[in-house]
């Protein structure tokens, strides 16, 4: 049942096309953890989103890793924010259609 | 249909090299990529827009075609028709207008201009799912009292029917993931998650906040001053309560657990808060007019 869940990671940069070394540096920079079972290096499949989308920053927008680390910490902010924003919104819906 | 200027969108010259190109391509798409910009439409729509303009400039023979075209690209269509059969059938698959992609690759989407200049397969390139699937994101609309209870409900999304079931008590603006219920993987990949988004409308008596209710009720002057029982509504149906005398306009009171349910905490109900709001009587009859003023004479003389 585990297992299931972990992709290897050399399948994983083979469809993609890119380099093991980036996963290797994204884990040096602590924005993902791998997974060592038998000699073999996985991600968690809930991982591959972020993972997916670090690579298009570096890939696609040519961002380095320090770039993808302040980033990563930044979209977290976002999404706290933005959560946020939504429990205010909601609180404000207390006073639509008051005088 | 209008004239796209693709120059104009990458802020770029009609002289630019490939090397401008680019580098201008990767400094709007920096700005604007939807990894970076979450839960942006307009960022979205603009890095589509952005993306368009990079496969025709970036791409030697569409951009030979763009230029040599340009605004005239209606006649470039039917010049174009008589070299090359082209397949003009866009999909059009009946996907539910409220369901689209999210996160992932966005390269799919190109205006009407574009595939009319280079057919509904031109866009792209090798940008199709290589491993994990896309996913998709759905906006659900539904009145308060509809997750009031929690209930089952089959969506469909692109063909498939997903049966899901939403928990009372979902808040407005909340995302729900429903794992592997994206677009399917490839390669052996897992699929995409499809994220549902609840609108939640305003309730006409109901105001809400998280689990707590809050909702005003008239009180008559004289129960108000005097005290008495009042039938209020909640709900889960009707409450009798208990005005104590002497009862000032603005009083709230807290109905405990009558309010609405505790999102994923089975049985856990917030509170609901009645605000009453003391109606003087209008029209009054001479009589009242009468036994009103002694009643203020009452007043005055200190009683």
């Amino acid at each position: 049942m585990e297992t299931r869940d972990l992709i290897l990671i050399e399948h994983f940069c083979n469809n993609h096309g890119i380099e093991f070394s980036f996963i290797d540096s994204l884990q040096t920079f602590g924005l993902i953890e791998v997974i060592i079972q038998e000699e073999q290096k996985y991600l968690q499949q809930d991982q591959l989103i972020e993972v997916e989308k670090m690579m298009r920053m570096h890939y696609d927008l040519d961002i380095n890793m320090e770039g993808i680390d302040v980033i990563s910490h930044l979209l977290k902010r976002i999404n706290y924010l933005q959560q946020e924003l939504i429990v205010t919104q909601n609180k404000l819906r207390l006073f639509v259609g008051e005088d | 249909m209008e004239f796209i200027d693709y120059y104009n969108i990458l802020e770029i010259q009609k002289t630019a090299t490939e090397a401008d190109i680019k580098a201008a391509y990767r400094k709007l798409a920096r700005k604007y990529h939807p990894d970076l910009n979450p839960n942006d439409e307009n960022a979205k729509k603009k890095f589509q827009q952005i993306n368009e303009a990079n496969e025709v400039l970036s791409d030697p023979e569409k951009r030979k075609k763009y230029d040599k075209y340009g605004k005239d690209w209606k006649h470039a269509d039917e010049f174009e028709k008589a070299n090359q059969q082209q397949s003009q059938s866009r999909s059009n698959d009946g996907g539910q207008q409220s369901y689209g992609s999210s996160g992932g690759d966005f390269s799919g989407d190109f205006s009407e201009f574009f595939e009319s200049m280079y057919g509904s397969g031109a866009g792209g390139r090798s940008k199709q799912t290589k491993f994990r699937g896309q996913d998709l994101s759905a906006e659900l609309h539904l009145n308060l009292m509809d997750v009031y209870k929690s209930q089952q409900q089959t969506l469909t999304v692109n063909g498939k029917n997903i049966r899901l079931t939403i928990p009372a008590g979902v808040e407005n603006g909340q995302v729900i993931k429903i794992a592997g219920h994206g677009a399917p993987g490839a390669n052996g990949g897992p699929n995409g998650d499809l994220y549902i988004t609840f609108t939640i409308a305003n309730h006409p008596k109901f105001k809400r906040e998280g689990s707590n209710l809050y909702a005003t009720v008239d009180l008559d002057l004289y129960t108000a001053l005097l005290g008495g029982d009042l039938q209020v509504d909640t709900l889960d149906g009707k409450v009798k309560l208990k005005v104590a005398p002497e009862t000032q306009g603005n009083t709230k009171v807290k109905l405990k657990g009558k309010g609405f349910p505790v999102y994923k905490k089975e049985g856990e109900f917030g509170d609901l808060y009645i605000t009453y709001n003391v109606k003087l009587p209008t029209n009054l009859t001479e009589k009242e007019k009468e036994s009103l003023t002694e009643l203020s004479k009452l007043r005055a003389n200190g009683n």
